[in-house]
């Protein structure tokens, strides 16, 4: 809808509110200043935008969520990683972004229907399964358990914490995290373990084999929790994980992101595990 | 009842005319810097009559020779390519007022092109980037839109040099589709086929006749001869594909890696590469920014750079990268080959490294 015309040019986009999470990840909410444009917006949860910054460049980054399910909201959690995200760092509410999207495949929400649905998410992971967890929450009824399991360097790293308090006393809802550094402190609101998210598996009280799994996290996490859950007895064409490459373009024109056959800005970035599980064995492909 | 029709030489200053009247630039290979190049021509002394060239691995040399022909060399040193992808162009320009808001504008450089002389294999190089830019998911304006305002004249092949192989590719070096008109050049003019409407209206203009039986025959048997004059062998290439797909692992590829520069010459070269970065160029007033789209190799090291992680960053990554896309993964994207055996990749390869050599060594 977006790009009948030409897909290379963002569009102009409006800092609603900027949120600092932690000393390096921030949240920006946008709205297109075009209402005409913002009125037609909309996404599937697991897709991406290209974010452009001024005079820098431009970024994919996947949409998040609006916290407040405000609709011609969106937005987007960054990490500084390179030199737009840095620029990024220093906007502000009111500040003007180039915007271009909605890109990509999205989680299989329509198939997740009638089944437990297991969110395993690892350090800035969590930011693209967020859309696909309030999906379910709004439609509570149409899916069986929901299971949140994030993995975190340290306790103080940990975003989005409200968020979570949210999901954990929502119905039929748990949330669980993980730590690999020192032994975690309990906050009282939800467990925590010392170890990788694979440690929950074994005590999930859920149907494996009517579950579907979604993951987000670097790309061995991945792997180690598609491998563990479909030993445990998920389906593998139930275990859904994103990857990612370098995008410049983000339309399958740049070449930047290929993976064997797999443009993974327009073919993925969502994949069922059994369609890239031989493509990221091979090292350097 | 022939639709073969024969355009003498003396008609070239003629179709020059048609095409500068019609609105075109008109581009055909030329004598420049030692090399047959494309570049823009005004009369028909400007087309490199007499110039032949000898093209081997790693070697590239032309020859001022008495023969009348002006199309007796084999490809010119670059495809087509960078009329319509161009090597660096700007795609978009946003303007940032003082309050900070920033307008967008769309950049759509288009020029009329009239190409003088296309050889079959750079023709089926646009057939296969036509796929990328246009038949996806995805459609470049700027790309499509120099489609419709460009005008092509085929040039099929009287020789071939010693790197060409499209018959191994299953191709021959005639042009089959994707023209307005095809041309075969004979001693003293042309054997023109037409492919269109606006090839048609051209042809018209010109006032020829049909070409002589005898006139065809020469021409087919020129092509013919220049078929033969090929010797590279590949398997079939549906067999090419599953092989070095089934041996991503074979040592040919350290071996090829360790004569590898890297440089990208390859891709360079090549008439269907496709890979680009982009690049944002801010004024010094920080009022206005032009954003660019260059061409891009995947020999180069930013290439699969992602994240703070690097993932080809062996060379031996990169070639395999290159080959299995251009003879193998390509197919799954866009229902072709990668690769027209135009033989550019392994004339400016600075180390000789011949890819039909490299993919029978994988495929044995």
């Amino acid at each position: 809808m977006l790009y009948t015309n030409d897909a290379y040019t963002p569009h102009e986009a409006e800092i609603v509110e900027f949120i600092k999470d932690h000393h390096d990840i921030f949240t920006i909410r946008l709205k297109f200043t075009d209402p005409e444009l913002d009125s037609k917006y909309s996404f599937r949860p697991g897709q991406f935008n290209m974010i452009y910054f001024y005079g820098v460049g431009e970024v994919a980054i996947s949409i998040v969520n609006d916290r407040d399910h405000q609709k011609g909201r969106f937005e987007h959690t960054i990490q500084v990683v390179g030199r737009v995200t840095k620029g990024m760092m220093k906007l502000q509410t009111g500040d003007k972004v180039g915007v271009r999207g909605p890109f990509g495949t999205s989680w299989p929400m329509a198939e997740a229907k009638g089944k437990d649905v297991v969110i395993v998410t690892g350090g800035l992971g969590n930011a693209p399964l967020v859309a696909a967890t309030e999906e379910v929450l709004q439609n509570r009824n149409q899916y069986g358990k929901l299971r949140v399991i994030h993995g975190i360097k340290s306790q103080d790293w940990l975003i989005y914490q409200d968020m979570y308090e949210r999901w954990h006393n929502s119905p039929d809802t748990k949330v669980m995290m993980a730590t690999s550094a020192e032994d975690p402190v309990d906050n009282g609101k939800w467990e925590w373990k010392k170890g990788f998210v694979t440690a929950y598996i074994p005590e999930l009280d859920i149907d494996f084999a009517n579950s579907v799994v979604m993951t987000v996290g670097p790309e061995p996490m991945m792997l180690a929790v598609a491998k563990e859950f479909i030993k445990a007895g998920a389906k593998p064409d139930n275990v859904f994980v994103s990857l990612e490459r370098s995008m410049k373009c983000a339309i399958g024109h740049c070449g930047h992101c290929q993976l064997g056959s797999q443009f993974i800005c327009k073919d993925g970035a969502v994949y069922p595990y059994p369609a890239c599980e031989k493509l990221l064995a091979v090292k350097g492909l | 009842m022939s639709h073969y029709y024969f355009i003498p030489h003396t008609k070239i200053d003629q179709i020059l005319s048609y095409f500068k009247g019609n609105g075109y630039k008109c581009l055909a290979p030329r004598h420049l810097e030692g090399g047959i190049s494309y570049a823009p021509i005004s009369k028909a002394e400007d087309l490199p009559w007499g110039y032949v060239d000898e093209q081997k691995p790693g070697h590239y040399q032309i020859t001022k020779t008495e023969s009348p022909q002006a199309f007796g060399f084999t490809v010119p040193t670059a495809s087509v390519k960078p009329m319509l992808f161009k090597a660096k162009e700007t795609v978009w320009k946003v303007k940032r007022d003082d309050s900070g808001k920033l307008a967008f504008e769309s950049v759509v450089d288009v020029e009329k092109i009239a190409v003088f002389g296309v050889r079959p294999c750079d023709l089926r190089g646009i057939e296969i980037q036509d796929r990328v830019f246009q038949h996806n998911s995805y459609n470049d304006i700027r790309y499509s839109k120099r489609r419709e305002n460009q005008f092509i004249i085929a040039m099929n092949c009287g020789t071939s040099h010693f790197n060409c192989f499209c018959v191994a590719l299953g191709d021959y070096p005639r042009a089959d589709k994707g023209y307005d008109l095809a041309l075969t050049e004979i001693n003293a003019g042309f054997v023109a086929e037409i492919g269109s409407d606006k090839g048609r209206e051209l042809l018209l203009y010109l006032e020829v006749d049909a070409a002589t039986g005898a006139e065809v025959e020469h021409a087919l048997n020129l092509i013919d001869n220049a078929a033969q004059m090929q010797h590279k062998q590949l398997p079939p290439i549906k067999e090419v594909e599953a092989k070095l797909m089934a041996n991503l692992e074979h040592e040919a590829w350290d071996d090829v890696a360790s004569r590898c520069l890297s440089c990208g010459s390859c891709t360079n070269s090549c008439p269907t590469c496709f890979c680009h970065t982009e690049r944002d160029i801010p004024n010094v007033l920080g009022t206005e920014t032009e954003h660019t789209r260059e061409w891009d190799s995947c020999f180069s090291i930013d290439h699969s750079y992602t994240h703070g992680e690097t993932y080809r960053e062996n060379p031996k990554y990169r070639y395999r990268q290159w080959l299995t896309h251009k003879f193998s993964t390509w197919r799954d994207q866009f229902r072709t080959k990668g690769c027209v055996g135009c033989g550019r990749c392994v004339t400016w390869c600075p180390v000789k490294i011949d890819v039909v050599d490299e993919i029978n060594t994988i495929c044995k």
